[in-house]
């Protein structure tokens, strides 16, 4: 399915990342690379750091020690609004979506560091502000079309079952086309169902528009159906990176998800 | 010719309906889709073209005369498009059930030799790579949806989008070759073959002429009065036949336009924002519209409750008879009226029904209640009786004389004549040509001059109302001489909320007798609310308080029959009520929930036997299946109760 789509040189680069927070040691000298148009998995036990690594790349966290390279920027420490400028977007292990909100305006809010004018100006219905309206909720129709949510377009999200909310979130990150789409587990408490959908969506995303995905699980068959190479954290130290069955073999990998004494 | 129409004997085929409303109403929209959140509208003009792009697209393909064209999809404008585009190739479109899965798609592409397939998306695209090594003639298959489908790189598939792009290219070359080609279709040609769904055995391929769709259609438009103003929702599959004459041949016939929702969940909502003019929809979608609207009400506040059951009972008491054109007092007119504003206008919009001129409902027996309930409402909703080898119109009810029982009058040029057996028979200008490669299938349905059998029986009222009554072949006759259909009976007690199954007998027999199977819910609540104990199913089917509760059902059923001149005789004289629920695990009931009547009649034969016999009980020993496949027994008394029955009425002047 995937042969004609070329991965392509390092976009993302973390150097020596250390992390922690007073005396745990979240992250321990992470060098970790993405190239375009790759799906990236970080697998890894409880507490082994994923998801502070992906709050490292999109700006929530600062490490103590290490750089990220973007694009040939390197930076040390970002607000998550700037990185998402750059184009990187996520989704949350927790949804972290607006609630009271409809679908569509949630999937509005994605499109907010595209927006050029400020609040005041957009209170004004007409002129200049309604045709950026139209613009931006263009992109949005485009992103339900994709998802295939065009049934709960004005449903207000709270009142939608969990593997929707799910999907909307995605949809989100979507509309703010980023290149980079970072994904904390993004079928958690999923059913089977559920999942294979959200499969399909994230194969979809990285294949129609050459979206590079980083993205945790725990779900072992998805993690090596669906990426092309896998970092493995535990103990905040990465011990394994390649190819989906090269990991699975490695010693060290077993060892960390079966339990060997530290 | 009705005010309005083309000439129908110029305009003889779609592709020259097509060319017609392109030229005299070019600008007007024809055809609309919601997309990307809005209603994309195509006009007459812009479908020409996209039809003759996409046909010259399929010619340079190698589309030849008389080939055949799967269509499998939702509802979407551009596959309408290429049933239009076959045909003024003089090509066949063959319209598919687009849930179908692969295996039942196989027979139909197999036996139609469908050489080209159009279809929706990868979903179907992946259903025909499945089965394409057994479907020796197909070759071509396009889709309209890329999405997902970048990496197929098979050599047969194309986009619908490159078809139209070679089409564009071509019609450059040879402008005149598309209106040739359309020019030299006839209407006693073939225009489409629908598959019946297969419900009685293996499916078969209605052929249907152009003249065949144009006349019935027609019929439709002028019994209806229906004009190139209204809207239209396409919405139910597109090999059925009532989606094609209403969404195709109505609409091509008298130009006006058709919109298809965005998907298949949206069509509620999407309804709701197209205001329709006319729709039609199969009984199941009223019941489950109503059913909405109850619940919500359920939840609403108590002034708002307190209005709609008010205003309810006003439109239950006049608004049918308003609708008729019927003398209604002044002070319920007012009060419909106030009615009006605070309840049916702003109920009707929210579902979709504010710019509703006429609704059709068809396809099974309509609860009377749901009917009436519509009807109350000032919504125009009526029956119709219609078959695919009839191009669906066989009857209609006539505005200002509806009956809920009767499916109405003759469609304009129907002729309806009954069989010795009670079967109907009719013949009219849209009569199938013949089933496809089945000749044995044909000569058992229609007859040398032309009449067709339906299967079902029924009779002529006294008004020329045609009442269908029961499949053919289960109606039998009572010693006394009187007709007996067990479903027509079955279905007049089941339309009570406790009755959830009913068997009849009195085939040679010398009365009807029945077993009742209540509805565990119903009668369970009814039950709770009058303080009535009960330990399980089969305690609460035996108590004479349920008794003395169906025999009020049973009642009201028999006063019904006695009005019939026709069916008084079948009044229900003894009946009992079953102590297990009718199972299809046990082989009671068929997978779809209809009674298998010899069957049960066979293993409760004991039953059967009292109830003739004028026993008063009963014991039986019945086996049951439980849900994890052990067998065991249960074991009850019956109790047998005779039913009041009436003297007919006669009939008056």
């Amino acid at each position: 399915m995937s042969g004609e789509r070329k991965i392509g040189d390092v976009i993302l680069r973390c150097d020596n990342i250390s992390l922690s927070f007073g005396g745990v040691r979240a992250l321990t000298n992470i060098s970790v690379d993405v190239r375009e148009h790759e799906v990236l998995a970080i697998i890894g036990p409880n507490g082994a750091g994923k998801s502070s690594m992906l709050n490292v790349i999109n700006g929530v966290y600062h490490p103590q020690e290490g750089t990220v390279t973007y694009r040939g920027q390197t930076r040390r420490a970002m607000k998550p609004h700037e990185t998402a400028r750059q184009g990187i977007a996520r989704t949350f292990q927790n949804i972290a979506l607006f609630k009271g909100m409809s679908v569509l305006d949630n999937i509005m809010t994605g499109r907010y560091t595209k927006m050029k004018r400020n609040f005041l100006w957009q209170a004004l219905y007409w002129g200049a502000n309604l045709r950026e309206e139209i613009e931006h909720r263009e992109v949005c129709e485009r992103v339900i079309d994709f998802l295939q949510i065009e049934n709960i377009r004005k449903t207000p999200v709270g009142r939608l079952p969990y593997g929707l909310q799910k999907r909307v979130e995605l949809g989100r990150a979507l509309a703010a086309e980023p290149d980079l789409l970072l994904l904390d587990e993004p079928m958690a408490g999923m059913n089977v169902e559920e999942k294979e959908d959200m499969c399909r969506f994230i194969l979809d995303v990285n294949d129609e528009f050459g979206t590079t995905i980083v993205l945790i699980e725990h779900d072992m068959g998805v993690v090596m159906d669906i990426s092309d190479r896998v970092a493995v954290l535990d103990y905040g130290k990465k011990i394994a990176d390649g190819p989906p069955e090269e990991v699975r073999a490695n010693q060290d990998v077993i060892d960390a998800y079966l339990g060997v004494a530290h | 010719m009705a005010r309005g129409l083309p000439d129908l004997t110029v305009y003889d085929t779609f592709p020259k309906l097509l060319l017609h409303h392109a030229l005299v109403r070019g600008g007007q929209p024809a055809w609309r889709e919601k997309d990307f959140g809005i209603w994309q509208t195509w006009n007459w003009g812009e479908v020409a073209d996209e039809v003759r792009a996409f046909a010259l697209g399929l010619k340079v393909l190698g589309f030849q005369r008389g080939d055949r064209l799967a269509i499998v999809g939702d509802n979407r404008p551009h596959l309408y498009w290429a049933m239009l585009a076959a045909q003024s190739l003089g090509g066949v479109p063959v319209p598919m059930y687009q849930d179908a899965v692969a295996n039942e798609m196989r027979y139909v592409l197999s036996h139609a030799e469908v050489r080209f397939a159009v279809v929706e998306d990868q979903e179907q695209v992946d259903k025909l790579l499945e089965i394409k090594g057994d479907c020796l003639t197909l070759e071509h298959v396009i889709y309209s949806d890329p999405r997902g489908l970048r990496n197929y790189t098979q050599p047969f598939l194309t986009s619908y989008a490159k078809v139209q792009e070679l089409g564009r290219t071509e019609h450059a070359d040879k402008p005149a070759f598309f209106e040739e080609s359309a020019a030299l279709g006839k209407g006693s040609d073939l225009s489409v073959i629908l598959y019946t769904s297969g419900t009685t055995g293996q499916s078969k391929g209605v052929m249907l002429t152009y003249s065949n769709v144009i006349m019935s259609a027609r019929g439709g438009i002028v019994f209806e009065g229906l004009t190139e103003q209204e809207e239209v929702l396409a919405y139910l599959p597109m090999a059925w036949v009532g989606d094609h004459i209403y969404s195709f041949g109505e609409s091509l016939v008298a130009g006006f336009c058709v919109a298809c929702p965005e998907s298949s969940n949206t069509v509620m909502h999407d309804l709701c924002e197209l205001g329709p003019t006319f729709f039609f929809a199969p009984p199941r979608i009223f019941e489950n519209l109503l059913t909405q609207v109850m619940i919500r009400m359920e939840d609403a506040s108590r002034i708002k409750r307190a209005m709609f059951h008010y205003f309810m009972g006003v439109a239950k008491r006049s608004g049918a008879a308003i609708l008729d054109g019927k003398p209604v007092g002044l002070v319920d007119r007012l009060l419909y009226a106030l009615g009006r504003i605070f309840v049916y206008g702003p109920l009707l919009n929210v579902l979709g029904f504010s710019r509703i001129r006429l609704a059709h409902t068809a396809g099974e027996a309509i609860g009377p209640d749901i009917f009436r309930f519509y009807r109350s409402l000032g919504m125009n909703i009526k029956q119709i009786y219609g078959s695919t080898e009839a191009s669906v119109f066989i009857t209609i009810q006539p505005d200002g004389n509806i009956k809920d029982d009767t499916v109405g009058l003759p469609a304009p040029d129907v002729e309806l004549k009954m069989a010795e057996s009670g079967e109907v028979l009719f013949r009219s200008p849209g009569s199938f040509l013949a089933y496809f490669k089945n000749d044995e299938g044909t000569k058992a349905t229609k007859t040398e001059d032309g009449w067709v059998h339906t299967g079902d029986a029924g009779f002529l009222d006294e008004d020329g109302q045609l009442k269908i009554i029961d499949r053919a072949k289960d109606v039998g006759k009572l010693n006394t001489g009187g007709m007996f259909a067990p479903k027509y009976i079955e279905n007049k007690l089941k339309f009570f909320p406790f009755i959830k199954e009913a068997v009849a007998y009195g085939d040679k027999q010398d009365f009807v007798a029945c077993f009742l199977n209540i509805d565990i819910e119903a009668v369970g609540n009814w039950a709770e609310r009058r303080g009535l104990a009960y330990s399980g199913y089969t305690d609460l089917a035996g108590k004479d308080e349920v008794y003395q509760l169906l025999s009020d059902c049973v009642d009201k059923v028999n006063k019904d029959l006695a009005n019939d001149p026709h069916l008084s005789d079948s009044q229900v004289k003894r009946f009992l009520v079953l102590h297990k629920e009718l199972d299809a695990d046990d082989g009671e009931l068929t997978r779809t929930r209809k009674v298998r009547r010899a069957f049960i009649a066979e293993k409760y034969d004991q039953l059967v036997q009292a109830l003739y016999s004028g026993q008063q009980h009963c014991s039986i020993e019945a086996q049951v299946t439980f849900e994890d496949g052990r067998k065991g027994t249960i074991k009850a008394d019956l109790r047998i109760q005779d039913a009041e029955t009436y003297q007919p009425l006669k009939k008056v002047g």
